[in-house]
């Protein structure tokens, strides 16, 4: 029998017991005695959405690839369980093997959104890890974050031991290998967390001091002994197609937000938008092999029993063999009842065509992220997506029969005027107007428009970095500005709109740019009840407000304040290879309005090619 | 043709639901290369049916489930290639043929049989097991059912085909299906009333042994049937 961390009366209790017994196919169980590392992977969010992400996938079958690792998964405990184990003081535990993650060497936590960490402080709580890394012993598993809000660490630098920047497959083995000997040789967990600071990509925090200027911005950032590097550089794996890629990814009883096989097809994007901090982390951008994809497709299609494909990648559409691969998946598996799903395509003639191969066109939307109202606007923020290109798309998808359309925006962009705002409520007009150019005969019913935007949140390692960032009045009164001018168009009944929270979307930004003193923030909120803010349903703004005026933060100056190009900013140590001085041109070049060329057009020298391979290198080959 | 899988269900697995179980299943077919036949249409889906659903937290000898196959090799490979991509918990325990016009396991299912135990802790407050025995033997045991739209009287003596002890425990066979499906619970609890007792809602650890057809005589006669016997092992 499995051993069972939850009786059955707690789980016959709550909500969805499928997320805590562990069980799945292909969950990698070993035995315990027979391995020297045990790594818990976490993410840390409820199941379904942990489940979901492909990195970890990645790691956990990279760790168990390794017979002296077992590598197994943690995921927050939602509300009604978090509750039960407080009050019956249940440790947290991994699914596997339903042990103790205190228990374990590592706890390995990726962080994928600001929103998510209180939840990082409910799993070490319940753990019963201290929150604070000073405070542990080698009782305690070695705390290791990673995942892009690595790339600023110092709202969390307190609560981790070690951070890994950039793609986990490189130095892990590494790390783990300078553990097994640490332990061996029995030196103090402080004097391991030094030594692994010094492998390239690992960060330890604590092995780092900063000081402040009376403004409150950064006076000095630096090591606290000589022979820990000052900057700390992003790792990444070059060659993307012969390195770890599971066959057997765990398929999860209930279903999961990603309950299907994804194929990333590359990594990184050749775009450069000035607002999105993926291009820029993830540059340069490395493409994998065809044959490999179309191997990897058949392989975990038949190990996971999986009903859908999919493909994964920032921008699938200038993967340079995405015809190859999508018609190969179409007439592979099509007539086996498998689903061919293609996120993220421009809409052109070539996807109109695939998708209405693997999908009914009557009943699916298509999806344009425009991302600014106005032509002036995607300038700035180097959206090449024109106006006429839309509308092109656009109409070949009306002519084709589809009549469903989502638009994605942003509001709150850096140097946004009024005209710019309205610009997403005329060009939603415009599409539907498109629409209705079609003799009615040949129309599919009535056009539906949905519009949504999110709130512009200036993120760390993009030209956007030193922005202000609006205030929650001014995004509502941005967002009333569109909503009242889509209601006063002709087709405002065919035009749905929709905006994201403002106050979830402050908090982002604090913690995006955040330095170590908002540290004692998230701490507060948490210890006030803070949990699971991703989720509006229990997001809670009081508690944090409260928390900010407790601990004295001030939110503006994170927010609202416009950096100097010459501020020493919290992340300034690590480098992703994107160099300041490319951010500061592109920051320039924004506030012009001049267009940047992608990467494939004509390489701006933004620091990349320092990698040695990847899009940079393409032409030479 | 038509295939009967019947397969059981312990350990941690007592825990995934009805619609998650038939996830599990259709990913399962795939997993083992069972040539299962597909509806028609844009998203096409297994043809596949469960006898009857197993709530959350109960165990079962003897769970079943009907697909059509396009092609088939033996009862033997079928069931071993099944068994291969099983998890630890469910086990699949026959794969027969049914005969050509074969109504579904789900529409002939008439009656269930159970081992019903307290869980260790729950034990319901003044059971003896001869004066629940006695309890059964009543002429009637009127109790209201509450159903999705309303509440109605039934009276479930009408579906208590056999009620003994086996080994300290309960051991019952009644009626199941879309037409008369009463739960071991039901039963638990007009006897906890009876004796002024509340039963509380983890008292009971369940165990389902097997479902069976009806294949009454002329007279009415209950001539129950397990669903495995309907079909026949079948070789290559």
């Amino acid at each position: 029998m499995r051993k069972q961390a939850l009786s059955d009366e707690i789980l016959l209790k709550i909500d969805k017991p499928a997320r805590y017994i562990g069980n799945e196919v292909n969950c990698i169980v070993k035995n315990k005695e027979e391995v020297e590392v045990r790594f818990a992977m976490c993410f840390p969010d409820v199941y379904e959405i942990g489940m979901s992400h492909l990195g970890i996938q990645i790691l956990y079958d990279m760790f168990n690839q390794w017979e002296d690792v077992w590598c197994e998964r943690v995921y927050s405990p939602w509300m009604d369980l978090d509750k039960i184990m407080r009050e019956q003081d249940i440790p947290l535990f991994a699914l596997e093997s339903q042990d103790s993650v205190k228990d374990f060497d590592f706890l390995g936590i990726t962080i994928q959104y600001e929103m998510c960490y209180t939840n990082i402080l409910q799993v070490l709580d319940l753990s019963k890890i201290p929150l604070y890394s000073v405070d542990r012993t080698w009782d305690d598993p070695i705390v290791i974050g990673g995942g892009p809000c690595a790339y600023n660490p110092e709202p969390l630098a307190d609560f981790f031991d070690l951070f890994y920047m950039g793609e986990g497959e490189t130095v892990y083995r590494r790390l783990v290998d300078l553990y097994k000997e640490c332990k061996k040789k029995n030196v103090s967990r402080e004097e391991f967390i030094r030594e692994a600071g010094k492998i390239p990509g690992i960060y330890a925090p604590s092995m780092y001091q900063v000081e402040y200027k009376e403004d409150g911005t950064i006076q000095r950032f630096y090591p606290k002994y000589e022979d820990m590097p000052k900057k700390i550089k992003k790792e990444i794996v070059m060659d993307i197609t012969n390195t770890y890629y599971p066959e057997a990814p765990v398929v999860p009883f209930i279903k999961a937000t990603q309950d299907r096989v994804v194929l990333e097809i590359q990594r990184g994007c050749i775009r450069g938008c000035r607002f999105c901090q993926a291009g820029m982390v993830y540059r340069p951008v490395r493409e994998r092999d065809v044959e490999m994809l179309k191997d990897r497709a058949y392989k975990m299609l038949k190990n996971t029993g999986h009903e859908e494909i999919s493909l994964s990648s920032l921008s699938s559409s200038d993967y340079s063999h995405l015809g190859e691969l999508v018609n190969f998946l179409i007439d592979e598996f099509k007539g086996q009842g498998i689903n061919v799903s293609l996120p993220s395509l421009r809409i052109d003639a070539f996807a109109l065509d695939v998708m209405s191969k693997v999908q009914d066109v009557r009943k699916s939307s298509l999806t344009f992220a425009p991302e600014a109202g106005s032509q002036r606007m995607r300038d700035v923020i180097n959206k090449g997506l024109t106006e006429e290109v839309i509308l092109r798309g656009a109409g070949l998808a009306f002519e084709a029969g589809w009549n469903r359309v989502k638009l994605y925006f942003m509001l709150g962009l850096p140097t946004e005027t009024e005209e710019d705002i309205k610009g997403i409520a005329y060009l939603s007009e415009t599409i539907a107007k498109r629409y209705y150019e079609i003799p009615k005969e040949e129309r599919n019913g009535k056009v539906q428009i949905v519009a949504s935007s999110s709130f512009f949140v200036p993120k760390p390692f993009t030209p956007f970095q030193w922005a202000s960032m609006n205030t929650k009045d001014e995004f509502l009164h941005k967002a009333h500005i569109v909503n009242s001018t889509i209601k006063e168009q002709l087709n405002k009944k065919s035009i749905k709109y929709n905006w994201h929270e403002a106050d979830v979307t402050v908090l982002e930004g604090v913690l995006a740019r955040g330095d170590r003193r908002v540290g004692k923030v998230i701490l507060n909120a948490y210890k006030n009840g803070a949990l699971y803010d991703a989720w509006s349903e229990t997001f809670d703004n009081e508690i944090w407000m409260k928390a900010f005026e407790e601990e004295q933060v001030d939110i503006m100056f994170y927010t609202k304040r416009e950096r100097d190009v010459e501020e020493i900013l919290p992340w300034d140590f690590i480098d992703v290879g994107v160099s300041k001085e490319f951010l500061k041109r592109e920051w320039e070049r924004a506030k012009s309005e001049v267009v940047t060329p992608n990467c494939r057009m004509e390489c701006q020298g933004c620091g990349a090619a320092g990698f040695g391979g990847g899009v940079c290198f393409e032409a030479k080959n | 043709m038509k295939l009967r899988i019947k397969f059981t269900k312990s350990g941690v697995m007592v825990f995934i639901g009805h619609l998650d179980i038939m996830r599990y299943f259709q990913k399962a077919m795939r997993r083992a290369e069972i040539d299962i036949a597909y509806s028609q249409g844009f998203n096409p889906h297994q043809i596949m049916s469960f006898a009857l659903p197993l709530g959350v937290g109960v165990y079962s000898d003897g769970e079943y489930l009907d697909i059509e196959a396009n092609s088939v090799t033996s009862s033997e490979d079928m069931k071993a290639r099944l068994n291969k991509v099983m998890v630890e918990g469910v086990t699949v325990e026959s794969v027969r043929l049914l005969p050509e016009g074969t109504a579904n396991a789900m529409s002939v299912v008439a009656a269930a049989d159970y081992i019903v135990d307290f869980r260790e802790g729950h034990q319901l407050k003044g059971f003896d097991m001869e004066g629940f025995l006695k309890f059964c033997a009543q002429d009637s045991i009127v109790v209201t059912k509450q159903t999705k739209k309303n509440t109605r009287e039934i009276d479930l003596k009408e579906y208590m085909y056999r009620i003994e002890e086996k080994d300290g425990k309960i051991y019952m066979m009644i009626g199941a299906g879309s037409a008369n499906n009463i739960k071991p619970d039901l039963i638990m609890k007009a006897y906890a009333d009876s004796i002024g007792e509340e039963l509380d809602e983890l008292a009971l650890k369940v165990k389902r042994l097997d479902l069976y057809g009806d294949t009454a005589d002329e007279e009415g006669e209950h001539n129950f049937v397990s669903l495995e016997d309907f079909g026949e092992e079948f070789h290559e």
